[in-house]
């Protein structure tokens, strides 16, 4: 998996591998900021950031903690790294735009649970790639993220004018959804290096 | 969650049960979503991921109210997730001891135990404020809860997806698998159908409560009258 180009790689984590719609991973914010287009886009530009802080900093520890053997710390030094780097996004966020910051409320520390984050720096871990590779990775998997949430931000602000019946209104429809798109995510298969 | 809390509920079977059914951590409080998506391919994975994650619930729920008089008010969210982060340490290596196959399935997503929202949101809002036997029984309750949910996606998904459940073929050689059931769009679907059937179920459920009160209230009336 190393010999990648670096193309292939961007492309493989935005499109063909999505995080959200072909690996299920940051799921929470995908129903849960969905239903403005304006919101989502801030919410994918927030987590992205956070999500190249991270891998970044992930692979400097995974470094160090090889060099010292302790692998087992990984887990919780991750967390921890991630945890910092959401609070570094939010203090820069509350000073600069109030109004965003207010917009994304509770997702906003949220992000620290966003399993798309962690699972980046697991993933480009336990892929063993190179600091460019995971730099390139990290922005290929917070494009893709940002680009689902934004599809379906925009899918759902057209089925607020659409007369459903009651039942459907939840997160059911919602999910059915999302279901149709990872469908036709599934159709760029293969494009691209096939992941696994 | 705030409102998961009921002081009033001094029973530990009614936590227990509510966690199972009426809270249920995924179909209602629809948390938990991406490992509910991303192991259920078949029953037996399903299984796993719910032991796995009702015992890092249970782990660090006890430890988390044992210490929930001395970790100060400003660092408790870290303190948290230090504390499940190692208690999933301790699953994982567990788990690639006893089965590396299972192990292999379960990918990245047994380390993403850390990031479960479920118990992240019953440290904060349950164990880090009642006594350790009732926050016992609610983790149990509600690790329960969400095997028994991620056992509904996976044994739909693989009964149709792989014409098999836990392994064992259901329908014979001439079944022809719907593979979709068994990919990515697979997993929102099913899901995505589960929903709809609990919300139609509620809804007939009122729509009957409505409808007998109803009545009633004519019977009444017509006495009166």
């Amino acid at each position: 998996m190393n010999d990648l180009s670096l193309w292939t790689l961007l492309l493989n984590a935005v499109i063909v591998n999505n995080f959200v719609l072909a690996m299920f991973l940051g799921i929470c914010p995908f129903l849960g900021v969905s239903s403005h287009v304006k919101t989502a886009l801030s919410m994918g530009a927030a987590t992205s950031f956070v999500m190249i802080i991270s891998s970044l900093c992930a692979y400097g520890i995974n470094l160090a903690l090889v060099a010292a053997g302790l692998e087992f710390l990984r887990l919780i030094s991750y967390i921890v790294v991630i945890a910092s780097a959401v609070q570094l996004v939010e203090m820069v966020l509350k000073k600069y735009s109030p109004a965003l910051f207010r917009a994304l409320g509770i997702y906003l520390p949220l992000i620290t649970t966003n399993c798309a984050v962690l699972g980046l720096a697991l993933l480009q871990t336990s892929r063993q790639y190179n600091f460019v590779q995971s730099l390139v990775y990290a922005l290929g998997a917070g494009l893709g993220f940002t680009l689902a949430l934004l599809l379906m931000a925009g899918l759902r602000e057209r089925l607020q004018l659409a007369s459903l019946p009651k039942i459907s209104q939840g997160a059911g429809l919602s999910l059915i959804l999302a279901g149709l798109l990872s469908l036709a995510f599934m159709g760029f298969g293969g494009m691209g290096g096939g992941g696994d | 969650m705030a409102q998961d809390i009921h002081p009033s509920d001094s029973l530990s079977f009614d936590t227990f049960v509510s966690g199972v059914w009426r809270e249920n951590p995924v179909f209602v409080a629809v948390l938990g979503t991406c490992p509910t998506l991303a192991v259920t391919v078949n029953a037996t994975n399903a299984f796993t991921m719910g032991a796995a994650t009702t015992f890092v619930l249970v782990g660090s729920g006890i430890l988390v109210s044992l210490l929930r008089k001395v970790v100060p008010k400003q660092v408790r969210i870290a303190t948290y997730i230090v504390i499940i982060a190692a208690f999933v340490t301790v699953v994982d290596y567990v788990l690639h001891a006893i089965s590396p196959p299972v192990y292999q399935a379960m990918g990245v997503f047994l380390q993403l135990i850390v990031v479960n929202c479920i118990i992240l949101g019953r440290a904060e809002a349950y164990a880090s404020r009642q006594p350790v036997g009732k926050t016992i029984v609610n983790s149990l309750g509600q690790g329960l809860g969400f095997t028994l949910a991620l056992f509904c996606l996976g044994s739909v998904r693989e009964i149709l997806g792989s014409g098999t459940l836990f392994g064992i073929s259901l329908f014979g050689p001439s079944f022809e698998p719907w593979v979709i059931m068994i990919l990515p769009p697979g997993g929102f679907f099913v899901f995505g159908g589960w929903m709809l059937l609990f919300a139609w179920w509620k809804e007939r459920q009122q729509r009957r409560l409505a409808e007998m009160q109803d009545s009633l209230g004519r019977v009444a009336h017509s006495h009166g009258g």
